[in-house]
């Protein structure tokens, strides 16, 4: 056992990986440079010397280097593919959207797309085209799986459960969950650490986990914002409200049967999300727990619909925090 | 290759070529009659294209193709049979139904299913071609896409990282001068597409598309310099859409004496004239072999018609590959 962060648990998954798997490789912009970055936010830092063949570095071509990604998935290889921030997708969706999630349907199941696809995102100082959630955009395209660990340990495991699948995997990351140290850490940056095992392991691509149990009311929520949640459980805690928060950790699939199970044992949600409100992941959930559990009650908390601020004042009001969650559930529970 | 033996690939070219404009004016006429759902786009014109380039592929090499892909498919060799079950709808077909005119495909003929966004082929060949590569393979890819494509942002990116790294694809242009309704020198200052290639630091050559031998020849020194390790070659073969764009377009936009000027370089009149010239075969035994393609198209046709639909437990089938063993 040993203590992680999300950058160094990703970067030894990887390496596992490919020492596993010799068909795995890293492609995308700023990895592999001798004294570079490894990736924007150094997940991939130094792999290079032990697998020189196999860490592509890319011209800035976010639309080719996914298309090259699909192209080598769709022939015996298993990418794993990266932007330096999630914003950059928007340039690779056709390859995305059109070619790695649709080419098993419509070749009539003749191609498996193996390919993994990760993307940092959060409002982190950086102005609005660096800082979206990307989340809704990918949650819920057919043949697509998408994961947003909040953990180093969910972080490792869910990467190399993306690894072995046999279907294009987004894994979203948040920029103030690496715990990166040096030049690349981050003001804001949240302890997402974890104890990583020295065995080999996975996290399942369709499980939501349970991180802290209570009666009175389910707050769903993923990456920065399952932290910021816990926090506002121990705010309601100490006024005798028991929060149950469930870190939703995959988004397509959802975990029906762990968010549902909640939500009839509380009657109250409170769905917790980064990204603006209107047209949100927290949409979905809402709309699917409505369905399958008749009489529950939800509040979704979500940042404005404006795209994201620079200056602190106004990015700190924009992103959700502990107070307007615990905020949301003193009403739900009040209300009842 | 003895004479026998050339004799017979000429002819088979000449063949081909025969099947893939029957294939595509009997495919027309059952769209006209209403007994095909969806829409197609078609290849009546293009045939030595598709032919000259497939046939100077080896087995293990891939092809890309776009939304116009009959004759790709066919010059892969992809079955009449296949295909008009797919455009019939049928589970029978190359993609059971799934994919239709614009994704026609088989993996285990080495065509990926047409990838009919323009240019989203493009960066895949690249990736494919890496792919092979990293496995130490020495096949090549043959990439297919249009005029059109020379436009799109996917060209660039693609062509560029397959430049970097040496990559083994042939970039085959089909410079039919119309990209849909829009004539390529409205859309480019330079119409000279394989001019590109300089730019992007590999060998770029214009070839004469309706000349099966021609696109052939370039095809095959094409592939030997992949397979060299010298990296792609873009080849720009100058051909001509006698149909419309899709099904329902009756091309005004081509103007009288253009399609005069191509339909007299029709690249299967001219290719029948230089066997018949050699010796190989005559006015008749040409129409012996359109005839016999026409009854093995009609054949495929009557099964087509009764070939089994899918069924809706296959609707929601099939997006998801099964779990990989860990």
């Amino acid at each position: 056992m040993k203590r992680q962060g999300i950058a160094e648990a990703l970067r030894e998954g990887i390496a596992e990986e490919m020492r596993r798997d010799p068909t795995v490789f890293c492609i995308g912009e700023d990895i592999a440079v001798p004294g570079g970055w490894g990736g924007a936010f150094t997940v991939t830092l130094g792999l290079e010397n032990e697998f020189p063949t196999r860490m592509i570095n890319t011209p800035i071509a976010e639309l080719g280097f996914f298309g090259v990604s699909v192209g080598a998935a769709i022939t015996g290889m298993r990418p794993i593919a990266d932007v330096q921030y999630a914003d950059f997708l928007f340039l690779a969706s056709d390859q995305i959207i059109n070619n790695a999630a649709k080419l098993r349907y419509m070749s009539g199941g003749q191609i498996a797309v193996p390919m993994v696809m990760r993307a940092p995102v959060g409002a982190t100082g950086r102005g609005s085209q660096h800082a979206q959630n990307m989340e809704r955009f990918f949650t819920g395209v057919p043949g697509l799986k998408v994961v947003a660990p909040s953990n180093a340990y969910d972080a490792k495991g869910l990467l190399k459960a993306a690894v072995r699948d046999d279907n294009p995997v987004m894994i979203f990351e948040h920029k103030l969950l690496y715990g990166s140290k040096g030049a690349r850490a981050e003001p804001g940056a949240v302890d997402a650490t974890s104890d990583i095992p020295e065995d080999d392991f996975i996290v399942p691509l369709d499980k939501a986990v349970v991180r802290r149990e209570g009666g009175d009311v389910t707050i769903i929520a993923w990456l920065l914002m399952a932290h910021f949640s816990m926090q506002a459980a121990e705010k309601l805690a100490a006024d005798g409200m028991s929060a149950e928060v469930i870190d939703a950790r995959t988004l397509s699939p959802f975990d029906w049967p762990t968010l549902t199970a909640s939500a009839r044992k509380t009657g109250r949600v409170v769905i917790v999300e980064e990204g603006s409100k209107s047209g949100g992941v927290g949409a979905e959930i809402a709309a699917g727990l409505a369905e399958r559990c008749p009489g529950v009650r939800i509040e979704r908390v979500a940042s404005p619909d404006i795209p994201v601020p620079f200056t602190p004042i106004l990015e700190n009001a924009y992103r959700p925090d502990a107070a307007r969650i615990a905020e949301a559930a003193r009403r739900l529970v009040a209300g009842s | 290759m003895s004479d026998g033996n050339k004799a017979d690939f000429l002819l088979g070219l000449l063949e081909r070529m025969i099947e893939i404009r029957e294939f595509e004016e009997g495919v027309r006429f059952l769209f006209l009659e209403g007994a095909m759902p969806g829409t197609i786009h078609q290849c009546q014109g293009q045939e030595a294209t598709a032919v000259g380039v497939c046939a100077a592929l080896a087995e293990g090499d891939f092809i890309t193709s776009t939304f116009r892909g009959h004759g790709h498919a066919l010059a892969k060799g992809l079955t009449m049979q296949e295909m008009l079950d797919e455009l019939f709808g049928a589970e029978t077909g190359c993609c059971r139904g799934k994919g239709g005119s614009m994704h026609m495909g088989s993996m285990a003929k080495g065509m990926v299913p047409g990838i009919a966004i323009v240019g989203g082929g493009i960066p895949l060949a690249a990736g494919m071609a890496l792919s092979l590569k990293m496995q130490g393979k020495n096949d090549v890819v043959a990439c297919f896409f249009g005029d059109g494509a020379v436009a799109e942002g996917a060209f660039h990116e693609g062509v560029n990282m397959a430049a970097i790294w040496n990559l083994p694809v042939i970039f085959v242009c089909e410079n039919n001068l119309y990209g849909a309704s829009t004539r390529v020198d409205l859309v480019m200052k330079n119409p000279r597409i394989s001019d590109r290639a300089a730019a992007y630091g590999f060998a770029g050559e214009t070839v004469d598309g309706n000349d099966v031998l021609a696109v052939y020849e370039a095809t095959r020194r094409a592939a030997a310099s992949c397979r060299a390790g010298e990296g792609p070659v873009l080849l720009e073969l100058l051909t001509y859409r006698r149909t419309g764009h899709s099904r329902r377009d009756p091309c005004h936009y081509q103007p009288k004496s253009e399609r005069a000027d191509w339909a007299a370089r029709d690249p299967i009149e001219r290719f029948a004239s230089v066997l018949e010239a050699d010796g190989l075969i005559d006015a008749a035994g040409v129409e012996a072999m359109r005839t016999g393609v026409i009854a093995r198209f009609e054949a495929a046709v009557e099964r087509a018609r009764v070939a089994p639909q899918p069924t809706l437990a296959d609707l929601e089938t099939e997006v998801f590959a099964p779990e990989a063993a860990a």
